[in-house]
């Protein structure tokens, strides 16, 4: 009995305890790749390549995913308000939901298990076959060569994805609606700008870099100190889309406290 | 020079090293021989920092290595080549590209006629046909990739070569190309090696010295012949599976 009564203070003391330890391996990785930013001869054109590659890669998934979320937002914003509100108030329920929220949130999200796993993959396969160290053997910094450009390229190409995201919703979201309702162009450009402020955009690219930066360096850390094998690998992997996935909607909550309900 | 004092190291509730004391002259070949487990991979990567030590010292070149900084730790090591036992060369990079990352001085590195100077030589050294550079890592036999391997490490012309298993997983053949290489560039390149291995006769054909590994502690360290001539019950053990073969290499 006084075993089970200690069991939870020592599973939670062990849970704190590990979490201390990652939140301070990751505070000394950034530090690192901060000490790194002087070597820009490596990290930049490594840069370029890696954010052509998500950016490129990743464009097609996003705007397919906004494109169905923009649609859906229109057909239930039908089912909900047609009879209660103005028609051309669903204009604004539509553009609002998809900048403020769904455009950001989708994009990180599609991202974290696009680029986030395969961040992690591919530097936990490095680990594990010595080539972290094989990098670091030479006197050189796994840090501007392999963390820098990712971290980077993430920070440029998740906002610029985000952009790409709530333009596809917003067009698709206007598409439904001219195809369930009679609403004339006009008329959805009237109801999308009374509830427009043109810090909506702001907060939307806001709220991408913050996911940018979760995703990008939660996958590096988890790949980096990836341990044991393929085993070790589908373990970062797995640990960096969930961590990413769920400090995502944490930071979702916090920024929207913070930025729209001061 | 290398050379470690009272070394401890362990992992977890596991004692790897337990005041490992070790050392290497220049110019000389030493090999490193042990079971399976015994920490002789840990020990050469603690020579060149990859693992620090829980406790004791690491001299390299006059240098403690535990106490260096970050960009001394890295002027140190473009002194030391290391090859990595299944070659860890980097997967999304062609040959040339893997083989030029070892030239550490930066202005080389940078200059291109140079890097492809370089490359063919140390491909050349290292019995590789030209037209490797052009191919990539999955590429490559395992042996092949060994080679790589060990160019890209004398790519910088390094004053020390750490070598860890540099034959385990080749035929006998490849194994036997692989040895004579260590030996001619450890007389033509004139460097300081350290090779882990578990193949007793690649060790007594290519080292000076030899150490044995074993409990955490290096039991026993001497020439070839001295080796053979132990009474000790460890050495004699270690050494009876390959007796006939290291006796015909030393």
């Amino acid at each position: 009995m006084a075993t089970e009564v200690l069991a939870l203070p020592r599973v939670v003391g062990r849970w704190f305890l590990n979490a201390t330890s990652h939140v301070g391996r990751v505070a000394m990785m950034v530090a690192d790749l901060v000490r790194s930013l002087n070597e820009v001869r490596i990290w930049l054109p490594r840069t370029f390549a890696e954010a052509w590659n998500i950016g490129v890669g990743s464009l097609f998934i996003v705007l397919l995913i906004s494109g169905f979320a923009g649609g859906v937002t229109a057909l239930q914003a039908r089912y909900q308000f047609t009879g209660t509100i103005p028609i051309y108030y669903l204009a604004g329920v539509i553009v609002e939901s998809i900048v403020l929220e769904l455009g950001p949130v989708l994009t990180g999200l599609i991202l974290a298990g696009r680029i986030g796993a395969r961040y992690a993959a591919e530097l936990g396969t490095m680990r594990v076959t010595e080539q972290i160290d094989a990098l670091e053997s030479l006197g050189r910094s796994p840090s501007s060569h392999l963390i820098i450009p990712r971290v980077l390229a993430g920070l440029i190409m998740i906002p610029v994805l985000t952009v790409f995201a709530d333009v596809m919703g917003i067009g698709a979201g206007w598409f439904s609606m001219k195809l369930v309702l009679p609403i004339s162009d006009a008329d959805f450009a009237y109801g999308a700008r009374t509830f427009w402020r043109p810090f909506d955009a702001t907060y939307s690219i806001i709220k991408a870099f913050f996911f940018a930066a979760c995703i990008t360096v939660i996958s590096c850390y988890m790949g980096f100190n990836t341990q044991q094998g393929a085993e070790g690998v589908g373990r970062s992997t797995t640990g960096a889309v969930v961590s990413s996935s769920v400090m995502i909607l944490l930071l979702d909550v916090i920024l929207t406290k913070l930025l729209l309900n001061q | 020079m290398i050379e470690l004092r009272d070394v401890h190291k362990r992992f977890g509730k596991q004692v790897v090293l337990d005041g490992v004391n070790f050392s290497v002259q220049e110019g000389e070949t030493v090999a490193l021989l042990g079971p399976s487990g015994t920490g002789k991979s840990v020990l050469l990567k603690h020579i060149i920092g990859l693992i620090h030590p829980d406790s004791g010292t690491i001299i390299v070149d006059d240098k403690d290595v535990v106490r260096l900084k970050r960009h001394e730790l890295a002027e140190l090591r473009s002194h030391i080549g290391y090859v990595f036992q299944n070659g860890a060369l980097f997967d999304s990079d062609n040959v040339f590209e893997n083989v030029r990352l070892g030239i550490t001085d930066d202005k080389c590195y940078r200059d291109l006629d140079y890097a492809r100077e370089r490359v063919a030589e140390c491909i050349k050294l290292v019995n590789l046909p030209p037209e490797t550079v052009d191919k990539f890592p999955a590429q490559l036999s395992g042996g092949m990739r060994k080679r790589v391997g060990i160019a890209r490490a004398i790519a910088g012309r390094p004053k020390y070569l750490l070598y860890d298993e540099p034959t385990s997983g080749l035929d006998p053949v490849n194994a036997d190309v692989i040895d004579e290489l260590v030996r001619t560039l450890a007389e033509t390149l004139g460097v300081t090696g350290v090779m882990v291995t578990h193949d007793v006769r690649g060790a007594f054909r290519t080292a000076n010295r030899l150490a044995l590994l074993t409990g955490g502690k290096i039991v026993q360290q001497g020439t070839p012949k001295e080796f053979l001539a132990s009474q000790d019950p460890t050495v004699r053990e270690f050494l009876e599976r390959d007796f006939h073969n290291a006796t015909i290499a030393a």
